[in-house]
C-alpha cells in the first residue's frame, strides 16, 4: 500500500428539494467546486472514479452512477458504483482510497449523491425501511426511527442516559450549523425546544432526527506524487477502518467488549455487548483505523470528529464506539460540553447530519470535505468569511459513516500532510 | 407483385393528460407500482408455524447457538441450524411507541414495537405489543404471544400482550 491524500472537495448546498437540478447536475456542481480548488488538475489527469448513491428507489433510475460518470466527462475511464446503505458516502471514499493505495490509479474522484425529494416523507421512510430485513423487520416496524428508539431506550436502561442528554446533541449540532452556509437546517435551539418537539418514536422527537435531503459531494484523492503537484495543502488519509454487523437488530448475541488500546477489560466487567445499545461494527471500524494511523488514545490524538448523527442517540452511542469516552458515558460526554466546537473533542463542528442534512450517498463525502477544510485551515474561506467553526490548529480528524442499525460502518482518519 | 400498403406517417395520439405540479422546471407525477413475487424460501416453516400458533427459532447443530429470529445457518460457526420451539412467554428487552411510520404503516399508528427476549436464547425477536398504554410499557415486563386467527403469513401474525 502507498500513501493516499485528499487534495480537494466540493459540496452542493443540501436542500429539501432541488427540482431545477437532477442528480447529474448536482454531482457536477460538487465536482466542479472540487476541481476549482486544484486548478492544476485537468480532467485527463483523473484516472477514474467511484460513484455512489444509496437507493435505486429514490432515484428511479438504475445505473445512475454511469450517468454521472458520463456527465462529468470521465467516460470511458474506469468507474464503479458503491452502495452500503447510510455508509455509502464513507464507503465510496474508502473505495477511492483503495484505488490509489493499490497503485491502480494516481487520481481518483469519489462522487456521491442522493435525491430524496421525489417521494413524500412517509414514503421516503418506507423506502429507507426496506433497508431492514423484509421477512422479519420491515412488516413489523417499517420505520428506522422506531429501531433507533428501541436502541436508545435500552441505552437509557443500561447506562442512565437521559432525554435531556439527547437534546443536548441536537442543540449543539443545529447551533454549529448557524455558521455553516452549506447546512440545510441551522437553528438556535434550547433543550426545551427539542424536548417539546413532536414525538416520533418514543423517546425520539422531531428535533432528534435528521431530515431528508437532495445533495451531492465530491472528494478528489491522489497519490503522494500527484498530491504535492496539485496543492500545497494535501491531507493524508492515514487510516481507514470498516466494520459490520448483522442486518437484524435482533441478531446481536452477547460477546466480550472489543477493547481499544487505552481501555481495559475491567472497565466493562458486567456489560453485555454489543446488545442493541452499542455498535460493534463502529468499534471494529475505529480499531482498524486507529491501528493504521498509530492512534493509541483517540481523545488525545484527534482534534475533531465528524460522525454520523442521523439521530441524536446515535451520536451518543458513537462517542463510545470511537472510544472518546467509556461505554455508558456518552450522555455525560455531550452534557459536559466536551463535544462543543471549543470543547475537548469537537464533534460535528459542521452541524452533522442533524443540521446539514443527509442525502445518503453524499453524506460521508460531505464529512470528508468539511474535514479537509478544517485541516487545511480554510473553513472561513469556504464559509463566506465566517471562521467560527474553524478548530484552531486542527491537525488530525476522524470521519465516520454508518448504515442501517450499525450494519456497515466506516472510519477514516485524515491529517495534515504539509 | 404485391402492392405495398402505405405505412401511417402520423403517430397515434392518446387522449390522456398528465398530472403537472409545476413548470420551469416541469415537475410531474409518475405512478410507480408493482406486484412482487416474494418467497420466504428457507424461512417458510416459521410463517407456517405462526399459522399453527407456534413460535419457531433456530438452534445451531454444531455450536448450540440459539436464535430467536430464525436463520438456517449459524451466524457464529456457519453450520446448519435446526428448528426450535420458543416458549410463548417472554420478556420485553426494549420498546418504543411509534407515532409516525413508513407510509404503509401510517394508518396503524400509534403502535408499540418491542424486542422480545427469552432466558437462554442468544438473540431477540421484533414484534408488537398490544393492550398496554405507552407510558406503562417497561423493560423486563412479562409478555405472552398471541396469534392472529386469520393468518396473513406475515411476522405480525404473532404479537404480544401482557401476562395475566
Ligand atoms: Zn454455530
Amino acid at each position: 500500500m502507498r500513501p493516499v491524500y485528499m487534495v480537494s472537495g466540493g459540496i452542493t448546498k443540501f436542500a429539501k428539494s432541488t427540482p431545477k437540478k437532477d442528480f447529474r447536475y448536482m454531482a457536477k456542481e460538487s465536482f466542479d467546486q472540487a476541481m476549482a480548488d486544484v486548478p492544476n488538475l485537468s480532467l485527463d489527469q483523473i484516472d477514474g472514479s467511484v460513484i455512489a448513491y444509496f437507493s435505486d428507489h429514490f432515484t428511479r433510475q438504475l445505473m445512475a452512477g454511469i450517468m454521472v460518470q458520463d456527465y462529468l466527462g470521465l467516460t470511458p475511464k474506469p468507474s464503479k458504483r458503491v452502495e452500503s446503505g447510510g455508509a455509502t458516502g464513507g464507503m465510496c471514499f474508502q473505495t477511492a482510497w483503495e484505488a490509489i493505495a493499490s497503485g491502480r490509479m494516481n487520481v481518483c474522484a469519489a462522487v456521491g449523491f442522493e435525491t430524496m425529494s421525489h417521494v413524500n416523507t412517509w414514503k421516503g421512510n418506507e423506502f429507507i425501511a426496506l433497508a431492514s430485513d423484509v421477512n422479519f423487520d420491515y412488516p413489523v416496524g417499517g420505520f428506522y426511527t422506531g429501531y433507533y428508539a428501541m436502541m436508545v431506550r435500552r441505552h437509557m436502561h443500561e447506562f442512565g442516559t437521559t432525554e435531556r442528554q439527547l437534546a443536548a446533541v441536537s442543540v449543539k449540532n443545529h447551533g454549529n450549523a448557524l455558521h455553516n452556509p452549506y447546512a440545510q437546517f441551522p437553528a438556535e435551539l434550547t433543550i426545551e425546544d427539542v424536548l417539546n418537539s413532536e414525538m416520533v418514536a418514543d423517546p425520539l422527537k422531531r428535533l432528534d432526527i435528521c431530515v431528508m435531503s437532495d445533495g451531492a459531494a465530491t472528494a478528489i484523492l491522489a497519490s503522494e506524487e500527484m498530491a504535492f503537484r496539485l496543492t500545497d495543502k494535501p491531507i493524508l488519509i492515514s487510516g481507514v477502518g470498516t466494520g459490520t454487523d448483522a442486518m437484524r437488530l435482533s441478531d446481536r448475541p452477547s460477546r466480550e467488549v472489543i477493547l481499544l488500546d487505552h481501555e481495559r477489560a475491567e472497565d466493562y466487567k458486567d456489560l453485555k455487548y454489543p446488545g442493541v445499545h452499542s455498535f460493534r461494527g463502529g468499534r471494529v471500524a475505529a480499531k482498524e483505523a486507529y491501528k493504521m494511523a498509530g492512534i493509541e488514545n483517540p481523545i488525545e490524538q484527534l482534534d475533531f470528529v465528524e460522525l454520523h448523527d442521523a439521530f441524536t442517540s446515535s451520536e451518543i452511542q458513537t462517542y463510545e464506539d470511537l472510544g472518546l469516552c467509556k461505554y455508558g458515558d456518552g450522555g455525560k460526554f455531550v452534557e459536559s460540553g466536551a463535544a462543543n466546537v471549543n470543547g475537548k473533542m469537537p464533534v460535528n463542528p459542521s452541524g452533522g447530519l442533524l443540521a446539514c442534512g443527509h442525502p445518503v450517498g453524499a453524506t460521508g463525502l460531505m464529512q470528508s470535505v468539511f474535514a479537509l477544510w478544517q485541516l487545511q485551515g480554510t473553513i472561513g474561506q469556504h464559509f463566506g468569511g465566517d471562521d467560527t467553526l474553524q478548530i484552531n490548529n486542527a491537525k488530525r480528524g476522524l470521519i465516520h459513516s454508518h448504515a442501517g442499525t450499525g450494519t456497515y460502518i466506516t472510519c477514516s482518519i485524515l491529517e495534515r500532510g504539509f | 407483385m404485391n402492392e405495398k400498403k402505405p405505412l401511417p406517417v402520423k403517430m397515434e395520439e392518446v387522449e390522456q393528460g398528465c398530472v403537472l405540479y409545476n413548470i420551469d422546471p416541469i415537475v410531474m407525477k409518475y405512478h410507480y407500482e408493482v406486484d412482487y413475487i416474494h418467497s420466504y424460501a428457507q424461512d417458510s416453516p416459521f410463517f407456517e408455524g405462526l399459522a399453527k400458533g407456534e413460535l419457531k427459532g433456530s438452534k445451531c447443530t454444531k455450536c448450540g447457538g440459539t436464535f430467536a429470529t430464525p436463520r438456517s445457518h449459524c451466524m457464529t460457526c456457519g453450520a446448519e441450524t435446526e428448528w426450535m420451539q420458543l416458549p410463548l412467554q417472554g420478556k420485553v428487552h426494549t420498546y418504543t411507541t411509534c407515532y409516525f411510520g413508513g407510509q404503509e404503516f401510517l394508518a396503524e399508528t400509534p403502535f408499540t414495537l418491542i424486542m422480545v427476549e427469552w432466558p437462554g436464547v442468544d438473540t431477540l425477536f421484533l414484534s408488537r405489543l398490544i393492550g398496554v398504554a405507552p407510558e406503562d410499557v417497561k423493560i423486563g415486563m412479562d409478555i405472552q404471544a398471541k396469534f392472529k386467527r386469520l393468518s396473513q403469513f406475515k411476522p405480525t401474525d404473532v404479537y404480544f400482550v401482557p401476562v395475566g
